[in-house]
């Protein structure tokens, strides 16, 4: 519905040439890269993530598998890009490759796997992380997103604890925001709701965002996806 | 790579056969470990207040559902031991004072530069409806709309207002006193707001002159 004139088509168009340039110390494209459903699959890869990679051995979210993929095609060192602050450097251009890559899936519904074990205890340690209240007010994400038509001020309060609907909550994200004209990743808007929730800094791709990117993905299954969304 | 797959396979069939006797994954230290080494100290927010108390920690561990009745009196009771009255014996500031820190939804972040209460608001309208004028409002919490006037609360100083005065301190001191698993965060036992900041809030909520009870 706000598809039209949707700033985030620059950041796809950029994110589309990053995937096919040349780039890194191995001056190599990411075109073989594995976001889940093959070498070089693109689409539809988006609504199928966070899942179980076997050659990491571990559960990734579109942002850590992108990391992986820059560093062992491209030669960039993964940690270095994680500890860029957002917006700046590779992390900048991590941005225009979730537009592109989330927008090959536009449309399409959510439809996480959950067969493997490390996929299930990814789950329930989301459900355990959402839950989790700490820091000088007490909140965690359920204060905020653990009940149905709430809001914070005028703002509507998607409930992440089931599937809110298509295009809404984990469904819309990465988003371009009107307020500041970037364009945010899962990772980010994570960040985002624990510096409101007045937690300490999460790390990019660390445990506990991959975590809850599975409790709210599998939650959202069948939920359709606008990503790349526009935000106010 | 398929092999092993298929061992993995065969094992879980085998573990998926004894199930009722394995013991059930110690999610607990999982997520403990998971948050330890998932967040790093930035600005004011350092990663000790990842370590719950143990009300947090059973608020959490229901995950939304109720608690059992005598744990949560437990908390309550611990709670309602926490909150202290003003040591002036005077409850009630200054309620314009109080309607600019109900606004207010500043403070403790890692972008915020000071703990001091004097950086932090009250937070009060992310979540409730305070005046009627006021139309930007959260929903999380309960109205406060004409909260003192519902209460019959006429004379703030009079005896017979002392309850709610006593109760709606407590409310703002330490909300887990009445209520085990509030949402609402501990302004006076967090050491949030000061004595001075809750007096103008309770003026706001209970003067009968402030825009909460036209």
């Amino acid at each position: 519905m706000l598809a039209d004139g949707n700033p985030a088509e620059l950041f796809e168009a950029k994110g589309e040439e990053l995937w096919k340039s040349k780039r890194g110390p191995k001056a190599a494209t990411l075109e073989q890269c594995n976001l889940g459903k093959g070498p070089g699959v693109v689409k539809g890869a988006f609504v199928e993530l966070p899942r179980w990679f076997a050659d990491t051995a571990k559960v990734q979210d579109l942002e850590s598998r992108l990391l992986t993929c820059m560093e062992n095609f491209q030669g960039f060192d993964a940690k270095a890009i994680a500890n860029t602050p957002f917006g700046k450097g590779e992390q900048a251009n991590m941005s225009a490759l979730v537009a592109w890559i989330s927008a090959e899936s536009k449309g399409m519904r959510f439809n996480l796997p959950q067969a493997h074990a490390q996929e299930q205890k990814n789950y329930e340690l989301g459900k355990r992380a959402f839950y989790y209240r700490g820091g000088s007010h007490d909140f965690s994400c359920a204060s905020c997103h653990g009940e149905s038509d709430k809001r914070i001020r005028m703002q509507d309060l998607p409930n992440l604890t089931g599937n809110p609907g298509d295009g809404v909550g984990f469904a819309a994200w990465p988003a371009y925001r009107l307020s500041n004209g970037q364009l945010w990743g899962m990772q980010q808007r994570l960040n985002d709701c624990f510096r409101q929730q007045r937690f300490p800094y999460p790390g990019f791709a660390s445990d506990v965002t991959i975590a809850l990117g599975v409790f709210m993905g599998v939650n959202a299954k069948g939920a359709e996806s606008v990503a790349p969304a526009l935000k106010r | 790579m398929k092999s092993k797959t298929f061992v993995w396979g065969a094992a879980a069939i085998v573990l998926a056969g004894c199930a009722s006797v394995a013991p059930a994954p110690d999610y607990g230290a999982m997520v403990s470990e998971m948050m330890r080494n998932s967040f790093r100290d930035e600005g004011i927010a350092k990663t000790d207040r990842l370590v719950q108390d143990p009300a947090n920690a059973a608020c959490s561990q229901a995950m939304g559902a109720d608690l059992p009745a005598d744990v949560a009196s437990s908390i309550e009771k611990d709670a309602m031991k926490t909150v202290r009255f003003p040591a002036d014996g005077k409850f009630i500031g200054d309620w314009r004072e109080g309607e600019k820190l109900a606004q207010n939804g500043r403070g403790m972040t890692w972008t915020d530069k000071s703990t001091a209460t004097s950086a932090n608001g009250g937070n009060c309208l992310n979540c409730h409806q305070v005046t009627k004028e006021e139309i930007s409002f959260g929903t999380i919490g309960p109205s406060l709309y004409q909260f003192g006037k519902n209460r019959g609360v006429t004379d703030v100083q009079s005896a017979e207002a002392r309850p709610i005065v006593e109760y709606t301190w407590g409310k703002i001191y330490n909300p887990r006193a009445t209520n085990a698993c509030s949402n609402m965060p501990r302004f006076g036992h967090a050491g949030l707001l000061d004595e001075t900041q809750m007096k103008d809030l309770m003026a706001l909520l209970l003067d009968p002159k402030s825009p909460v009870n036209q």
